[in-house]
C-alpha cells in the first residue's frame, strides 16, 4: 500500500476540526504518553497546547538530547541553476517570473564549490528549479561525479525524479533527498502550481515512496508554511513520516518547517505562523518522533535560530545563498527567496560552542556508500 | 477486532496444544480460553487422520488450525513440513518454527527469514516464531510475513516479559501483528503484553500445567480483554516534569 491510499482515507476538513477539538486534558495525556501516536501529535500542535510550551520544550529538549547528544550539524545549499518550467506562486524560481535564468556550468560549480569547501563544510545539497530539458538527471549525474571528491555527503532538493532515475544517481555518492511536499491540502496546492510538472499532486506526493523503494539513505519532508493551515498540513506530514517509517525502514527522516519568505512579486502568506507557535511545531515533532532529524535553515532570524538549538533542531546552514553562483560566480542573480540569518558558518559555529554544542561538520563517508 | 491476512478474530488469545494431561482436558480449556487460534504440531498429531486424539478435540467451529513446524531444523524441512501441512490439513496457515537447538527450543532466524522468503512465494500465510529482535522483524514483513511472533522469554519457561524492552520497539514500528509468544507465564504476563500494544499472545504451558488448566484459560481470557481494554483506554500519566532554566521566554522579546 502506497501512502496515497492512506492519505486518500483522510479528509482535511475533519482532520483540521479534530486538532482544533483538543483539549487540555489531551495535551497532557500526550506529554505523559510512553509513546506518542499521531492522535497525540494533534494534540500538541492544538491551540490547547500554547500554553503548555515551557514544558513543551523542556521536554523536546531532554529527548533530543538522549537521542543527539549535544551537537548540531551543519550543512549549506548549493544552488545549481534557477531554471524552471513551473509555476509556483511563491518562488523566486516560477517560469513567469522575468528575470535572467543560469545553470553553472562544471567550471562555475567548481568555483562554487571551493569557497564552499573554505568555509569548513562537508555537507552540501544540492538546489534547482525544475527544467527538466537542461537540469536533468545527466546533469545531476555530471555535478555528483564532479563534486563527489569534495564532500563527504551530499543531498539533494531538486524535481521528482522517477525511481529508476534515483537509483542510477545513489551510487554515485546521492546520500539524502529532500522533497517537500509544499501543502497537502490538493485544491490549494493546484492553485500554488497551475503549470509544469510540478501541478501533478500525486506524482510529488508518491516520491518519498519512490526514494524509499529505490532504497535512498534519507529522505527529508515537510511543507512550505503559510500556503494553508499549518496545523493540519503538519499533521499530514507526521502521517507521512510514519508511514514512511514503517515501510522504508531501512532509510532515515528529516523534517523542515520552512516559513514562506519573501521574493519580489511573490504572493503574502495565507497563514502567518508566529514565532511561538514554530517552536510549538517544532517541540511537537521531537515529541512525536524521538529520532527524526529536525533542520531549520537561514530563512529564520538570528535570535530565533540562537534559541533552537536548545529546542529540538539537529541540523542548520549558515552562510548561505539561495541564487545559482551566489558564492562567487553570479552574486547578484536571482534568488529563490530572501535569507534572514546573515552570519558566516564561523560565527554560527562559535554560537554553537558557546551553547555547549558541539558542532558536527562530517557524518558520513564515502566508505559507507558501496 | 483483530485481522490478520484473510481472518478476522474476536479473541486477541491465542492457544496451544502441548502439555495438556488429556485431549479432554485441553478441549475444555481451548473452549473456555475463547481462543479462535489453535496452534498444533505437525510432530504430534497424524495429519492423515481427522479421528487423531487431538484433531479430534479440535473440532469446533470456532476453532482455525494453525500447524506449526515445531521440530524442523532448518528451512528446507520447513517448507517440506509446511507443503505436508496444507495438504493434509487444509489450511495455508503456517505458524513457522525452526529451532536447531533442542535443549531451549529457540529459534533459527537466519533460517526463519530463508523459509519465509520461500513460504510466502508459495502462498502461505506465515507466522514466524522469533528472537524478540526488531530488524529481524521488519525483514520478515519484507519477506511476506503475515503476523511476527517475538518471544517473551524462553519457550516453555513462564518467566514473562523479559524482552519487553524490544518488544516495545517492534509493537512499535510493525506493520503487521504483533504476537507475543513463548515465556508467558501468569496473565498478568498477558495483561502486560496486551498494554504494551501487542495485537494478540499465544498461550499453552501456562495454561496446559496450571493446577486448574480450565480456571486458569478462564484468567487468560480475562486477562487479555482487560490488558487490551487498557491499551485501547490509555494508560494515564507516569513520572514528572523536572524543573529546568526556561527555554521559550525569548519569545516574549522577539
Amino acid at each position: 500500500m502506497s501512502f496515497k491510499e492512506i492519505f486518500e482515507k483522510y479528509s482535511w476538513q475533519e482532520v483540521r476540526e479534530s486538532i482544533l477539538a483538543k483539549n487540555t486534558r489531551d495535551v497532557e495525556d500526550a506529554l505523559h504518553a510512553p509513546q506518542r501516536s499521531l492522535e497525540d501529535f494533534k494534540a500538541l500542535i492544538s491551540p490547547s497546547a500554547a500554553r503548555y510550551l515551557e514544558p513543551m520544550a523542556q521536554l523536546s529538549r531532554r529527548l533530543t538530547q538522549q537521542r543527539f547528544g549535544k551537537t548540531m550539524h551543519m550543512y549549506i545549499p548549493l544552488y545549481l541553476s534557477n531554471e524552471c518550467t513551473n509555476i509556483c506562486t511563491y518562488c523566486g524560481f516560477s517560469m513567469n517570473n522575468k528575470v535572467r535564468r543560469r545553470t553553472l556550468t562544471e567550471r562555475e560549480i567548481m568555483q562554487e564549490v571551493e569557497v564552499i569547501k573554505q568555509m569548513g563544510y562537508e555537507h552540501v545539497l544540492l538546489v534547482t528549479g525544475e527544467a527538466n530539458q537542461t537540469v536533468h538527471v545527466d546533469y545531476f549525474k555530471m555535478v555528483l561525479e564532479l563534486i563527489r571528491p569534495h564532500f563527504t555527503q551530499i543531498s539533494m532538493e531538486v524535481q521528482p525524479l522517477d525511481q529508476q532515475e534515483y537509483e542510477t544517481l545513489i551510487p554515485l555518492g546521492l546520500h539524502s533527498v529532500l522533497v517537500y511536499q509544499e501543502t497537502y491540502h490538493k485544491d490549494e496546492y493546484r492553485r500554488h502550481h497551475p503549470k509544469g510538472k510540478k501541478a501533478h499532486f500525486h506524482y510529488r506526493l508518491d516520491t518519498p515512496d519512490r526514494l524509499g523503494r529505490a532504497g535512498i539513505h534519507k529522505m527529508g519532508l515537510g511543507v512550505l508554511i503559510g500556503l494553508e493551515d499549518w496545523r493540519t498540513d503538519s499533521f499530514f506530514t507526521a502521517l507521512h513520516l510514519n508511514y514512511l517509517e514503517k515501510t522504508y525502514w531501512q532509510s532515515r527522516y528529516a523534517l523542515s518547517f520552512p516559513r514562506l519568505r519573501p521574493f519580489s512579486g511573490g504572493i503574502e502568506p495565507k497563514v502567518n505562523m508566529s514565532d511561538r507557535e514554530l517552536v510549538q511545531l517544532i517541540c511537537a515533532y521531537r515529541i512525536f518522533n524521538a529520532e527524526v532529524e529536525l533542520s531549520l535553515s537561514t530563512r529564520e532570524s538570528e535570535k530565533f535560530r540562537n534559541h533552537c538549538i536548545q529546542l529540538g533542531v539537529t541540523s542548520m546552514s549558515a552562510g548561505s545563498k539561495t541564487n545559482p553562483g551566489g558564492y562567487i560566480v553570479a552574486p547578484e542573480s536571482l534568488e529563490q527567496f530572501e535569507i534572514s540569518d546573515e552570519r558566516s558558518p564561523q560565527a554560527m559555529a562559535q554560537m554553537i560552542r558557546g551553547g555547549g554544542y558541539e558542532v558536527v561538520w562530517k557524518d558520513w563517508d564515502e566508505g559507507l556508500m558501496i | 477486532m483483530l485481522t490478520i491476512a484473510d481472518k478476522t478474530f474476536q479473541s486477541r488469545l491465542f492457544t496451544g496444544t502441548g502439555k495438556f494431561s488429556s485431549a479432554q482436558v485441553m478441549e475444555q480449556a481451548l473452549l473456555a480460553s475463547g481462543s479462535e487460534l489453535v496452534t498444533v504440531a505437525l510432530r504430534r498429531v497424524n495429519v492423515r487422520d481427522r479421528s487423531d486424539d487431538i484433531l479430534s478435540h479440535l473440532d469446533h467451529s470456532q476453532f482455525h488450525l494453525l500447524p506449526n513446524t515445531s521440530g524442523v531444523r532448518n528451512a528446507k524441512e520447513a517448507i517440506f513440513a509446511a507443503q505436508l501441512a496444507r495438504e493434509a490439513l487444509e489450511t495455508n496457515w503456517l505458524k513457522l518454527e525452526i529451532h536447531p537447538d533442542p535443549k531451549y527450543l529457540l529459534p533459527d532466524p537466519i533460517e526463519t527469514l530463508l523459509a519465509t522468503e520461500e513460504l510466502a512465494k508459495l502462498g502461505f500465510v506465515i507466522l514466524p516464531y522469533i528472537h524478540a529482535d526488531p530488524v529481524l522483524c521488519k525483514r520478515l514483513e519484507d519477506a511476506g510475513a503475515s503476523a511476527v511472533m517475538p518471544l517473551g522469554s524462553p519457550i516453555g519457561s513462564n518467566k514473562g516479559l523479559k524482552t519487553i524492552d524490544f518488544l516495545e520497539i517492534i509493537i512499535g514500528q510493525s506493520k503487521v501483528p504483533v504476537i507475543v509468544d513463548a515465556g508467558i507465564g501468569a496473565p498478568s504476563d498477558a495483561a502486560k503484553a496486551m498494554e504494551i500494544g501487542a495485537d494478540a499472545v499465544l498461550v499453552n504451558t501456562a495454561i496446559a500445567v496450571a493446577g486448574d488448566p480450565v480456571a486458569m484459560a478462564g484468567a487468560f481470557k480475562m486477562a487479555v480483554q482487560a490488558g487490551r481494554m487498557a491499551y485501547e483506554a490509555k494508560l494515564g500519566i507516569t513520572g514528572a516534569a523536572s524543573a529546568s532554566s526556561p527555554l521559550t521566554t525569548f519569545l516574549d522579546e522577539l
